[in-house]
C-alpha cells in the first residue's frame, strides 16, 4: 500500500494498493496552489481509503519534470511523509505515470512554463505491464515538439493539466513486484537556476 | 498541560533550519546554510535557496531530533514559516510541514517568521544573568539581508504592530552591494565590518535615509538604504575617477556608521516616542559589532533596555519558529487549517496564519 504524491502539474494524491487499486484519489488542476492543496488533499485520501498511516508500506515521490516551485512542494511533502511514517520514499519520474496503460506510442507533453514543454515517448507498455520510455524526460519549445523526436505523427500526444498521483503509484507498486529500479532521488529540473553571472558593479555616475 | 514540545521549520530565505523546543527550553537548533551557492553571485538567489531547502530539509530534521534525543512521536505540534520570504523557498517548508503533520497526526501551526524573530528571545539560556521574561510592551528592530522592521509588540501571541520598514534595500542588503562595491566578498556584513577596523566613522558623511524633517512626517519608521548605496558608489568612483586610491577602512566605517546610526536613531525614537523602555534586536545583521556596540550606548544613554537574543538564535532559524508555535499552543490557539500557504509578504499583524 503506498500514499503517492504528484505536484508535476496540478496536485494529485492517492493511495494505491497492488491487489486493491486505487483506494483513494484526489487532485486539483490549479497550477500555482500546490503548497495551499496538498495538506487537504493527503489528509481527504488518508480518510477516504480510512488506511493508517502504519499500513503504508512507502511514499511515492513524483519527480518531475515540473514547473520547479509546484514540484518542489510534492518532492518536499512525500519526503517528510515518509520520515514521519518511517517509511521509505519512492521516486518516480512523474510522466511515466502519464504513460501507464498506454497501448501504443506516446508522447508526454507537459507544460514547462516560457513556451516550452518537458517531453518524453513511450514506444507502448512492456508485458509487465510498465511503459517503455525510449527518449526524455527533456525540454524543448512548444512550437518545435514535432521536431523533436522522429516519427512523430506516428505517436499519440498526451498533454495533461494534471499527473495522476494513483497512476503513478501503480507505477510505482509495478517497478517494485518487478524488481525494477526506481527512479533517482533527485527532481527532474531539467533546467539550471536563471541567474547570470553579473561582470561587476555598475557605475552610478557618468 | 505541560510545556508542549514543538519542532519548527524554517525555509524563508537561504537557511534551512529545524528548531526543536519544550516551552521555552531550547533543545535543538539545526542549520543548514545554501549561503557559499550565492556566494558568486553576490546576493541570494531565490531558485537557488529553493533547491538547496529540498536537498537539506530531511538531513537537517534528522540532525535536530537526534540533537534533541527526542522522536517525532514525541512531538506535540509542528510549527512552521508561513511568511513572509521568498516564495519558492517559504513553499518547500509549507508543503514538508503539512506531511510531517498529517503523518504523525499532530497539530501544525503556521506562523509570522517576523514574529518568530521576537519570540526567539523568550528561550531559557543558561548564561543570561537576567533570565527575566520578555516584558511588554517592546519595540523590536529585525535586521537581516531580507528585512528591515521596526515592530511594537504588546503581546506576542496576540498583538503586534509594523512601526516601519525598509522601502527599498533591507540593511543586509545595503551591506552585501556596498561590500562588492569594494571588491570585497559575499556574504558583506561581516566583511565590512572587518574592512571597517581602525577605519574613521566620520571621515564621510553619507546620507541618512529618510532622516530629513519632510520625510520622518510620511517614514517616521521607515528605513531606505537604496540612497546610501548610490551615494557610497558615487564617492568611490569620484575617487577612482581622480587618480587617488579608495581608503577602504574609512569608507567601511563611514558606510557602517550610516547604517548603524539611522537603524538605531529611529529605533530609540520609537522608544522614547511610545514610552517604551524595551528594545529587542533580531536578524542576522546583529552579528554586526558596531550594531551590538551602538544599541548599548543609545540604549544606556536613553534609559532603554536592550535585549540581544545570542547570535544563534538572531540569524534565521526553526528554534524561533518552534518557539512561537509553543506560545500560541500555550496561550490556548487552535492550530492553523491545513489550506494555508506561503505569503511572500505576510503582515506582521498575522502572528499565526
Ligand atoms: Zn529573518
Amino acid at each position: 500500500m503506498l500514499l503517492a504524491i504528484d505536484t508535476s502539474a496540478g496536485t494529485s494524491v492517492a493511495v494505491v494498493d497492488r491487489e486493491a487499486g486505487i483506494l483513494a484519489e484526489r487532485s486539483s488542476d490549479d497550477t500555482r496552489r500546490h503548497a495551499e492543496v496538498i495538506g487537504d488533499l493527503i489528509a481527504a485520501c488518508l480518510a477516504d481509503s480510512a488506511i493508517a498511516v502504519a499500513d503504508l508500506s512507502g511514499v511515492v515521490a513524483g519527480m518531475g519534470p515540473g514547473p520547479f516551485t509546484g514540484l518542489r512542494v510534492g518532492i518536499a511533502a512525500a519526503r517528510a511523509f515518509a520520515v514521519g511514517a518511517e517509511k521509505i520514499v519512492v521516486p518516480v519520474v512523474s510522466h511515466d505515470a502519464v504513460a501507464f496503460r498506454t497501448d501504443g506510442p506516446l508522447i508526454v507533453a507537459t507544460d514547462a512554463r516560457r513556451h516550452e514543454v518537458f517531453w518524453s515517448a513511450y514506444s507502448g507498455s512492456d508485458a509487465s505491464g510498465l511503459p517503455v520510455r525510449t527518449h526524455g524526460p527533456s525540454l524543448a519549445k512548444a512550437a518545435e515538439l514535432e521536431h523533436a523526436v522522429a516519427g512523430f505523427d506516428t505517436y499519440r500526444l498526451s498533454e495533461p493539466r494534471t499527473v495522476s498521483a494513483a497512476a503513478l503509484g501503480l507505477v510505482a507498486e509495478l517497478l517494485y513486484a518487478n524488481g525494477r529500479p526506481f527512479a533517482a532521488d533527485e527532481p527532474l529540473y531539467l533546467r539550471s537556476p536563471d541567474v547570470t553571472l553579473s561582470a561587476g558593479p555598475k557605475r552610478v555616475t557618468s | 498541560m505541560s510545556a508542549p514540545l514543538v519542532l519548527g521549520i524554517e525555509t524563508s530565505c537561504d537557511e534551512t533550519g529545524i528548531g526543536i523546543v519544550r516551552g521555552t527550553e531550547l533543545l535543538a537548533n539545526v542549520i543548514a546554510s545554501s549561503m557559499d551557492e550565492h556566494a558568486r553571485y553576490g546576493g541570494v538567489v531565490p531558485e537557488v535557496a529553493a533547491r538547496a531547502h529540498l536537498e537539506a530539509l530531511v538531513p537537517t530534521l534528522r540532525e535536530a531530533l537526534a540533537t534533541a534525543g527526542v522522536g517525532l512521536a514525541d512531538l506535540d505540534a509542528v510549527a512552521v514559516t508561513s511568511g513572509p520570504g521568498l516564495a519558492g523557498a517559504l513553499m518547500v517548508g509549507v508543503g514538508a510541514a503539512k506531511a510531517l503533520a498529517l503523518s504523525l497526526g499532530k497539530p501544525l501551526y503556521a506562523v509570522n517568521h517576523l514574529v518568530g524573530h521576537v519570540g526567539v528571545d523568550l528561550l531559557a539560556r543558561p548564561e543570561q544573568l537576567e533570565g527575566q521574561p520578555l516584558e511588554y510592551p517592546t519595540v523590536a528592530l529585525l535586521v537581516s539581508g531580507g528585512h528591515t522592521s521596526l515592530l511594537l509588540v504588546r503581546d506576542l501571541v496576540s498583538d503586534v504592530e509594523l512601526l516601519g520598514e525598509t522601502i527599498d534595500d533591507a540593511a543586509g542588503e545595503a551591506f552585501d552591494k556596498v561590500a562588492r562595491l569594494l571588491g570585497l566578498p559575499y556574504p558583506g556584513g561581516p566583511e565590512i565590518d572587518r574592512a571597517a577596523v581602525g577605519g574613521d566613522p566620520t571621515a564621510i558623511r553619507f546620507p541618512r535615509g529618510l532622516s530629513l524633517p519632510k520625510d520622518l512626517e510620511k517614514h517616521r519608521y521607515d528605513f531606505s538604504f537604496s540612497g546610501l548605496k548610490t551615494s557610497v558608489a558615487r564617492w568611490v568612483e569620484r575617487e577612482r575617477d581622480e587618480g587617488r586610491e579608495v581608503p577602504i577602512a574609512d569608507v567601511a566605517a563611514s558606510f557602517r556608521e550610516a547604517v548603524v546610526d539611522v537603524l538605531l536613531t529611529k529605533a530609540v525614537a520609537a522608544c522614547t516616542d511610545l514610552g517604551v523602555p524595551r528594545l529587542l534586536l533580531g536578524g542576522g545583521v546583529v552579528a554586526n559589532s558596531r550594531v551590538r556596540e551602538l544599541a548599548a550606548a543609545r540604549c544606556a544613554a536613553a534609559g532603554i533596555r536592550l535585549r540581544i537574543p545570542p547570535l544563534a538564535l538572531c540569524t534565521d532559524n526553526g528554534a524561533m519558529i518552534a518557539a512561537l508555535g509553543a506560545q500560541l499552543i500555550m496561550a490556548g490557539r487552535a492550530p492553523s487549517e491545513l489550506g494555508f500557504g506561503a505569503d511572500s509578504t505576510l503582515p506582521v499583524t498575522v502572528i499565526q496564519a
